[in-house]
């Protein structure tokens, strides 16, 4: 059984997970500046912070992954 | 305050220069034997840490190969007392068979950690769990790539800071110099990242700690983005310390609300059993993930640069060229952003759980 194989697939499924969710804020981001562009800046903003946390998470698992 | 700056930047370059700079050493007799490239190893060689600063190899027209690398000190805590050397004295050797001998120890070093050879061993032996059986370790706390790296970011802004802070000092009104392009970056940390997550009565305390964290973990990024530079806070083992902080000055600073809240939640007493673990728990898994975010960010962003670059060699031909560096441009542009990034995250996140900590109940 060659672990590395599960490793590389792991890694891809948590790439999948931050795509899902990065697209998700991204697209209520896009949504939230078409109603009100003048708080695009602070709409921005959080956007950024929301999608660094997720990608955090991801990469949890890309770690996890890495050690194999 | 620019001449300064220009002063210490020359003073490292020439102190890189006392340490026999560009030494080139004969790495083995071997004439030109062609070696399959191997990827793995070679950004594993890149991210991870290193007893000198090693840029190239070559091989020159006589088929020997040479290396091109700057030594740093080795500094090793033995049962014979300190034991001080240049690297260059293992000649570039990484495979545990060339044995350095001072003050009667013998030294080898194996993918980058130092062993010290039993009295009677000529070279290193590992077992089946790759433990040495005929070595121990001594204790390491030699200049390596990251030290080197983390001392040169600390000269870095000790003079951009104390330029700064002179300047604020001495003139009153419009900035000029070094902290007309520092304050507005201080102000917006104060103004945006702390005061919010602070509060406004007890934020002056944690300003120093929070903004030398910032500008620490934005300048060691950035100085691991240049080819050649030591991957610091790629390292598990910087971020971990820095989460410590973190986590230090997070609990030495919270007040009673905040154990309450910890160990006496609000909630019906049949819940205890769950919800105070978990809490506990909670305490640490914070810090923890601040370390993992910014390890894996900032190694991930480099292992995709190494990759795209290694396609090239994979590939073995020349016109994967312009597609790899095409792609390593903007990977690179990412990586700035994300240096950028992950360093106003850390500090954010380690605002709003001081933040957290010194709230009162409300």
């Amino acid at each position: 059984m060659d672990f590395g194989a599960f490793a590389a697939i792991g890694a891809g499924l948590a790439a999948i997970g931050a795509g899902i969710g990065i697209g998700n804020i991204g697209g209520s981001a896009m949504e939230a500046i078409a109603r009100q562009p003048e708080a695009t800046s602070k709409i921005q903003t959080n956007m950024i912070i929301a999608a660094a946390l997720i990608e955090g998470v991801a990469l949890f698992a890309v770690v996890v992954a890495l050690m194999k | 305050m620019k001449n300064l700056l220009k002063e210490v930047t020359l003073s490292c370059v020439a102190l890189l220069a006392c340490f026999n700079t560009m030494a080139s050493e004969n790495k083995n007799n071997k004439p030109g034997a062609e070696e399959e490239f191997n990827s793995v190893e070679m950004i594993m060689h890149h991210i991870s840490d290193a007893h000198d600063f090693h840029f190239l190899d070559y091989t020159d027209s006589e088929g020997v190969e040479h290396a091109v690398s700057i030594p740093l000190p080795v500094i090793l805590y033995t049962n014979n007392g300190l034991v001080c050397f240049m690297s260059s004295a293992f000649h570039h050797n990484d495979d545990g068979s060339y044995v350095v001998s001072k003050r009667g120890t013998n030294f080898v070093k194996y993918h980058e950690k130092i062993y010290q050879l039993n009295d009677g061993a000529s070279s290193l032996e590992f077992d089946e769990q790759h433990h040495p059986l005929n070595a121990v370790k001594p204790i390491d706390v030699s200049i390596t790539k990251n030290v080197f790296s983390m001392l040169l970011s600390l000269v870095l802004l000790l003079t951009l800071f104390g330029a700064a802070g002179r300047s604020a000092r001495k003139n009153p009104g419009a900035p000029k110099g070094i902290l007309a392009f520092l304050e507005p970056i201080i102000v917006f940390i104060r103004e945006d990242i702390i005061i919010p997550n602070v509060g406004e009565k007890k934020y002056k305390t944690y300003i120093p700690y929070l903004i030398t964290i910032f500008f620490f973990i934005f300048f060691n990024n950035l100085l691991g983005l240049i080819p050649g530079g030591a991957n610091v806070t790629g390292n598990i083992a910087v971020t971990l310390v820095l989460s410590v902080f973190t986590l230090l000055v997070t609990n030495f600073s919270a007040n009673k609300a905040y154990w309450k809240h910890i160990f006496l939640p609000p909630v019906p007493l049949a819940l205890y059993p769950i919800m105070v673990p978990i809490e506990v728990i909670g305490v640490l898994t914070k810090p923890f993930a601040l370390m993992i975010r910014l390890f894996a960010n900032i190694t991930a962003g480099h292992i995709i640069i190494l990759s795209l670059i290694s396609l090239i060699f994979v590939f073995k031909s020349i016109f994967i060229a312009p597609v790899s560096v095409g792609f390593v441009l903007f990977m690179y542009t990412l990586e700035l952003l994300v240096a950028l990034l992950q360093a106003y995250i850390f500090t954010l996140l380690s605002a709003l759980f001081i933040g957290q900590a010194i709230e009162e109940h409300h």
